[in-house]
């Protein structure tokens, strides 16, 4: 458990004041030029030594990505661009972020520029956090008219310019190529990798996408040292990280703890517990929606982290858990996030185009019961059609929720099925509602 | 030059090669449907998926860039697994109606399905429909065929430089549309249909008419502009049912214009099939014996000098040798074949043809249009300058335009002037644009004919010449200066002589009584009403266009699809073209309408055969057989001395789709000029 020293988002809550001066009694923009005075090597080999993955949810290591940038002065700008596209259903972390940390977001996006000789950043703030850019841009003006960014940004002698570009709403945007197109102007679809950003990104320069979340835990990280936070959580899971519960617990919520401890402790002592008690506990699906779930027996013992989760063959993703007990038809649920991703596709590239679609039927059906038993099976081989074989990960996102279900509640799901041909005396045809055209056999 | 193994063979491919072609380098065929050698990666169909050894899913290999000792697995179960399910999910929404569809015969998806398609259907869910879009008069689609590969796009983009097409909507949702529901006004628009892998975009105009593997093919030209596309005819039942180009990257790439697509039609319209002859001011249906009589006749005692021959635009080099050599044994120096009254440099074969070779403008660095419009001209070799300009990147392809300032161009240019005024700062180097010219290192000056056929032309080509060796235009190893041709038959016939000999009268000299007879052969396209009451005028062509109305003798020759022909293109390249289909009725290859009748007159001309023509050709000019240039001896034309007028220069104010007897024969050109028709056009007129 995260002991209150070791927060860095100490005003998560938003009980003090966001603006700059609360953030300045916080801690905030303290020493910036000195952090920015060890250099750029020092910088990246801080951030590597601290051990921070993405917390955007592939949990690349941080300061490894940040190294990938070119060195030297090239021909071509260096960019930052940090990814405020908070879409993902059941995620609200980096929001938190947005609208009472603003400063710690600004600073920390001062000294990543820096490390990797970028003088512009940009933040691609999800469309429907107006709120939440508003309070950004009051703070980047009164970053810009304390000096702290601009021409030689507090005092560092590094010339630095934040901008916001607020998404219009697509949940692709938020994968990091799609931003990219988007924040270009472009239809927000994922490009091709290679090249990566980091030779080839916004306007074909050299460019790095990071999460808010991970950025802004970088002046934290580097004020307090790499030791300090590799110390937290686990070995390869160091740190800590912005949590949410939500679904069917007593008090969801969003809060910092240390990777690492029991999905079932902090259930119980951030979510206060699961409503109607442990043993109502269904399923959770610990990170995001693009995650399996897992079941109540793998609850029991499972570690939120990164490699704790992976072992049990679901990911950490953002770590915002939804928790579901036993009211919850799960078919349904997953169903609805198949409809989410169909929605949601981009439909650049065939497998995700078509795939998500027909999951998304099959899926219907498959909680109403109207479908053939073989067919559990083959909607899995779907699944496995699609993953790995898109441009971006939404076809992945797509297919594991299924699959999740699929190995976890597969008996019930042959059960709906069951009472589904017991209720109409189905034979061993697919039941169609009348009127429906069907494709023949 | 990077090492790569593919299925266990080394191969050999140039640094920042993809995958994919490291795979057809080694023999490896990589199905694709997105992927097209001449338009930018997409990567968006997923057929092409390959196994990397060392990554941790399989690979787009048309966007995966090769690196040193890269091991490529193209045949393995996870590669087959991944291809059939890209597979069936391109299928699951298409409507699978191959049997009424056009594309049927040479469907990437059909080719590709044979080889990865399941047996059996396990989409049971509705399917799909897209609402059909209206592109226009040439393009037809059927939407729900679609498979989003987006190579449509990536062309009007691109390659056409008319961004009208993108994608709307997302996920399957996702429609190849034109956002606002237009016309394509791509001169291009036809290759559409070839790229398209499906049957998403067919042939409006050839809808439902035929089936690939129907179709007889012979190797053909296309004769509706002088770039000289390399084309297939495609026959079925003795029709010409469609043309498709041919690769010929030095000439079209793979591209053809519309105009030489889909004037097909026109070949079987207002056709002249029987031999007619005005008898008391009324035409009537005579035998070729009749028609050759009656010429004859009406020669009987004129002298040489007064008659006259003109050439048409899309004549063959072997009828026009043969007229040319009729009217030299008839003692006549009257010869034209510069309908539009143009004057060229004949000193040298590079003074009158696209000196630097289409493939120039891949090299080209700097670019100044004097009087033409590339993109009515030859919307292929538009295309060619859309490519280098976008190759070169922003601001580093200065083109400068002096003539009308056209406003549909594929490329941003900077406006010079309108007319011969700026050639006079340029003249004298002092024109910002002369610096742009002279720092570049290949250097281009594209003059066109609307700079060509006025009266002080020759003044302006002197003075074009000059600034072009004073800026580096013409230089050691580098010949920039080209000539922009708007007749396929035009650089032939400058090769053979076919311009007024000594003391010969040219095209306006024989109008307006300046010949007793008059042969045209496929001559339309000068003004005809010009032609003095008393002149005999023998029409020699295929079809019935404005001076078949005016001839006293119709010969009905064949059309370029009718008849083994030469062709000589812009840039002087010969190239030959075969016979599809007969003539019909009772029209003749033309060099054999004209042998035929040198033999009723007594003035036998020494071929038989085409082979025998062919040499006589190779005799006036070696280019003919792949020898150097001949140089046409020519006296200076009339009006040479004349100083340069301020006058503006003005382009053909044509349509682009009715520029010769055979599109304006094509009911699918008179469609276009209908929809295409520029309003600004119209209300300047």
């Amino acid at each position: 458990m995260l002991s209150d020293k070791d927060r860095m988002f100490t005003n998560l809550y938003g009980q003090h004041d966001w603006r700059l001066a609360g953030a300045r009694a916080r801690g905030d923009w303290d020493g910036t030029a000195e952090i920015i005075a060890k250099g750029r090597d020092a910088i990246v080999s801080e951030m590597k030594a601290s051990g921070l993955r993405g917390r955007g949810g592939a949990g690349f290591p941080t300061g490894v990505k940040w190294s990938f940038m070119p060195k030297g002065d090239g021909p071509l700008p260096h960019y930052l661009v940090i990814n405020g596209d908070e879409s993902e259903p059941g995620t609200c972390k980096d929001r938190e972020i947005l609208r009472h940390e603003p400063h710690k977001l600004i600073e920390s996006a001062l000294i990543a520029s820096f490390a990797m000789g970028a003088h512009a950043a940009y933040i691609y703030i999800r469309g429907e956090f107006y709120n939440e850019a508003r309070h950004l841009q009051y703070a980047i003006d009164e970053a810009y008219e304390a000096g702290l960014i601009g021409r030689n940004a507090a005092g560092s002698g590094w010339d630095f310019d934040f901008y916001i570009h607020r998404g219009a709403g697509a949940y692709i945007c938020g994968e990091e190529t799609a931003l990219i197109e988007s924040l270009e102007g472009k239809k927000g679809q994922p490009r091709m990798k290679p090249p990566f950003p980091a030779g080839c990104g916004l306007y074909g320069c050299p460019t790095t996408v990071n999460n808010v979340e991970s950025i802004a835990s970088a002046s934290t990280i580097l004020r307090r040292g790499a030791a300090w936070f590799s110390g937290l959580g686990r070995p390869n899971n160091a740190g800590t990280k912005l949590m949410a519960i939500s679904g069917h617990v007593n008090t969801p919520c969003v809060f910092e703890e240390e990777l690492g401890v029991p999905l079932r402790d902090i259930i119980e002592i951030h979510g206060g517990g699961v409503r109607g008690g442990w043993d109502n506990l269904l399923a959770v699906i610990p990170g995001g929606c693009s995650v399996p779930l897992l079941p109540k027996s793998v609850c029991e013992t499972v570690l939120m982290d990164y490699d704790s989760l992976r072992e049990n063959k679901t990911s950490l993703g953002t770590a915002c858990m939804i928790v579901m007990d036993k009211s919850t038809d799960i078919i349904q649920a997953i169903a609805r996030f198949s409809q989410f991703y169909k929605h949601e596709s981009c439909g650049q590239c065939t497998p995700c185009r078509e795939g998500t679609g027909w999951l998304m039927r099959v899926m219907k059906r498959m909680v109403e019961g109207r479908a053939e038993i073989e067919e559990i099976d083959m909607l899995e081989q779907v699944t496995r059609q699609i993953e790995g074989h898109t441009i971006c990960a939404l076809g992945d996102a797509a297919a594991w929720p299924v699959q999740g279900l699929i190995r976890h509640f597969r008996p019930v799901m042959e059960q709906r099925i069951r009472d589904y041909k017991a209720r109409l005396g189905g034979a061993g045809t697919v039941q169609v509602p009348h009127g429906v055209p069907v494709a023949a056999e | 030059m990077v090492r790569v193994i593919v299925d266990g063979t080394p191969v050999e491919v140039a640094a920042g090669s993809s995958a994919l072609q490291a795979c057809e380098a080694a023999g490896k065929e990589i199905p694709r449907f997105c992927y097209h050698e001449r338009l930018s990666v997409a990567g968006n169909c997923r057929m092409c998926l390959v196994e990397v050894v060392r990554a941790p899913k399989p690979v787009a290999s048309c966007g995966f860039p090769v690196s040193d000792g890269m091991e490529i697995r193209t045949d393995t179960e996870t590669v087959r697994r991944a291809r059939r399910a890209v597979m069936e999910f391109l299928l699951i929404n298409h409507p699978l109606d191959c049997p009424i569809c056009d594309q049927g015969g040479e469907c990437d998806l059909q080719d590709q399905a044979y080889g990865y398609g399941s047996g059996i259907s396990r989409y049971h869910e509705e399917k799909r429909a897209v609402t059909n879009k209206d592109l226009g008069p040439l393009v037809k689609t059927v939407m729900t065929r679609c498979i989003q590969c987006t190579r449509c796009v990536r062309f009007c983009t691109e390659v056409a430089g008319t961004p009208e097409l993108g994608g709307i909507s997302r996920g399957e949702n996702l429609e190849i549309s034109t956002y606002v529901e237009k016309a394509l006004t791509s001169e291009l628009s036809g290759n559409l249909i070839d790229i398209c892998p499906v049957g998403a975009l067919t042939s409006k105009p050839g809808a439902f008419q035929a089936r690939p593997w129907e179709m007889k093919k012979a190797d053909s030209i296309d004769v509706t502009d002088a770039l000289g596309t390399n084309t297939v005819v495609q026959v079925r039942g003795g029709e010409v049912k469609r043309i498709v180009p041919r690769v010929n990257d030095e000439v079209n790439e793979e591209w053809l214009s519309d105009k030489g697509r889909f004037s097909v039609d026109g070949l079987k319209r207002r056709r002249l099939d029987r031999p007619w002859v005005r008898v008391h001011g009324k035409r009537q249906a005579v035998s070729w014996q009749d028609a050759f009589v009656a010429i004859a006749k009406r020669l009987e005692g004129v002298p040489g000098n007064r008659i006259g021959a003109i050439a048409g635009d899309l004549c063959d080099a072997e009828s026009l040798t043969a007229l040319r050599d009729l009217m030299e044994s008839l003692g006549s120096a009257n010869l034209d074949c510069r309908q539009d009254g143009a004057a060229y440099d004949l000193s040298d074969r590079s003074r009158y043809t696209f000196a630097s070779g289409v493939t120039g403008i891949d090299e080209a660095d700097a670019l100044l249009i004097i009087g033409a419009a590339p993109r009515h001209d030859a919307p292929v070799l538009n295309a060619r300058i859309r490519k280098r300009y976008l190759s070169l990147g922003r601001g580093k392809f200065p083109i400068g335009v002096i003539g009308p300032q056209p406003s549909d161009t594929t490329w941003s240019y900077e406006a010079l002037g309108e007319g011969p005024d700026v050639l006079a700062s340029l003249y004298d180097g002092s024109h910002p644009f002369c610096e742009a010219l002279r720092t570049a290192e290949k250097p281009m000056i594209i003059l066109g004919h609307g700079a060509l056929v006025r009266e002080d032309s020759l003044a302006i080509q002197a003075a074009v010449r000059h600034i072009a060796e004073t800026t580096g235009v013409v230089k050691d190893g580098w010949n920039g200066l080209n000539i922009l041709h708007t007749a396929a038959s035009r650089v032939a016939a400058l090769d053979l002589g076919f311009v007024p000999g000594q003391g010969g009268r040219s095209m306006r000299g024989m109008l307006s009584s300046g010949v007793d007879v008059l042969w045209l052969l496929g001559a339309d396209e000068f003004p005809v009403g010009g032609i003095s009451p008393e002149t005999f005028v023998i029409y020699q062509g295929s079809h019935g266009d404005a001076a078949a109305a005016r001839a006293d003798v119709i010969l009905p020759g064949a059309a370029w699809t009718e008849k083994d022909g030469t062709y000589v293109n812009t840039e002087g390249r010969v190239q030959q073209a075969f016979r599809a289909v007969f003539p019909p009725g009772e029209a003749r290859e033309d060099w054999r309408i004209i042998r035929a009748f040198s033999e009723v007159i007594d003035h036998r001309l020494p071929f038989d055969t085409a082979e025998e023509l062919r040499a006589r050709m190779a005799r006036i000019n070696p280019v003919f057989v792949g020898g150097a240039p001949a140089s046409v001896s020519q006296p200076p034309f009339a009006g040479s001395e004349t100083i340069m007028t301020d006058r503006p220069f003005r382009l053909s104010r044509q349509s682009y789709y009715l520029t010769n007897p055979v599109s304006r024969a094509s009911e699918t050109m008179a469609e276009c000029a209908r929809v295409y028709s520029v309003p600004a056009a119209i209300a300047a007129e």
